[in-house]
């Protein structure tokens, strides 16, 4: 027993090429046999994976999900930004420059309404919940958008840890929302072809959500959906702490 | 396989270069677009390769078997967010998390309705 604990301690990555496959297996019989292929096997999988991110939290009461405890330590790797980003790059093959192009602004428009939106709907809830101070505010705002875009701006104005911490939980909260959103509302909102996907990545952001919610959806749509929400948190993270704050602040007296 | 895998690795690495050197210019913590610029940067190298006539599908093997991998990534990366922190953040983080996404969505559809009319009309 002690040797085989040794080799998955080693072997954590290719560990976690096992669970996810077994997983995947498991949800595409599952789609397949129980729900007759009306909700993807990926998407079953995708939500499967939070829950046991969520158990792995209780369980192991640290910061990275199932991968805190030892035995799944992989995951952390295997879902990391650098692999993460890797394949997402690699999706830009099925995608076709044409188009990309010829959608250009509607996914520059998509951009901006799309931090504005999330940055003043923060605020707004923020204020209604009783927070009243410009950095507070803007901080939880910036936490709407992405959870880089919170600490970040949080880091920059001087917030709170608290504060800090609370805008990394909405960011996580709303990358979980669009994932398991977007499956379901996707045929309602004509989210169905690559100019759509390229304009829903720039309003939703959160290039985790916007590109696990695409692949639950349609896995074609992912490589139009990513190739504008990276520019999102970039974009965030340059207007939260500057312009956003100035406004704030002048609003505020 | 092993070239196209190069040229990914390539257009990986000068995309992220790019994100950071627009975000050091524009003074922000951040990579701007890195994988963005990347994805343009493997779209270009593949139109030039096929109008030179030297794009071979060996070298898109490569590419693609790391398309493929992107939802096994997505679920591990599932699998690893910091779920519970974020759900036990209390009632704020969640209504702030939920609420503004559900008005995108609806942003969304009138942007996208907003855009099918004028392009048809």
């Amino acid at each position: 027993m002690d040797e085989l604990i040794k080799v998955i301690d080693k072997n954590g990555l290719i560990v976690a090429f096992l669970l996810v496959g077994l997983l995947t297996w498991l949800t595409d019989i599952f789609s397949k046999r129980v729900l007759n292929s009306r909700i993807p096997g990926s998407a079953i999988a995708i939500f499967m994976a939070l829950f046991f991110g969520y158990l792995g939290g209780v369980l192991a009461n640290g910061e990275k999900g199932l991968a805190d405890l030892k035995l799944f330590q992989g995951l952390s790797l295997l879902g990391g930004s650098m692999f993460r980003d890797f394949a997402i790059v690699a999706t830009a093959l099925g995608a076709s420059y044409i188009l990309i192009k010829r959608s250009g602004l509607l996914g520059l428009v998509s951009l901006v309404l799309g931090i504005a939106v999330f940055f003043v709907s923060g605020v707004v809830l923020a204020w209604i919940l009783g927070y009243r101070d410009a950095v507070s505010l803007c901080t939880i705002g910036a936490g709407a958008c992405t959870y880089i875009v919170g600490p970040v701006t949080g880091g920059a104005l001087g917030a709170s840890s608290e504060v800090i911490a609370l805008s990394i939980g909405t960011g996580v909260i709303k990358t979980i929302a669009v994932t398991i959103l977007t499956p379901m509302f996707a045929k309602k909102t004509g989210l169905d072809n690559p100019g759509a996907a390229m304009a829903f990545g720039g309003i939703m952001g959160t290039s985790s959500g916007v590109a696990a919610g695409l692949a639950a959806t349609d896995p074609k749509l992912v490589p139009y959906g990513a190739v504008t929400a990276t520019f999102y948190t970039g974009l965030g993270c340059l207007l939260s702490p500057s312009l956003f704050y100035l406004l704030l602040n002048a609003w505020l007296g | 396989m092993i070239k196209g895998l190069a040229l990914l690795s390539f257009a990986f690495l000068t995309g992220m270069w790019c994100g950071e050197l627009l975000g050091s210019w524009l003074g922000i913590q951040a990579n701007v677009g890195g994988v963005g610029f990347a994805m343009l940067f493997l779209l270009g190298i593949k139109e030039y390769g096929t109008k030179k006539g030297c794009w071979k599908s060996e070298l898109e093997f490569g590419i693609e078997f790391w398309n493929k991998l992107y939802i096994p990534v997505v679920i591990a990366m599932a699998a690893s967010l910091n779920v519970k922190s974020a759900l036990s953040s209390g009632t704020l983080a969640i209504l702030e998390g939920i609420i503004p996404v559900l008005l995108a969505f609806w942003v969304f559809k009138l942007l996208i309705k907003s855009f099918k009319s004028t392009s048809n009309g």
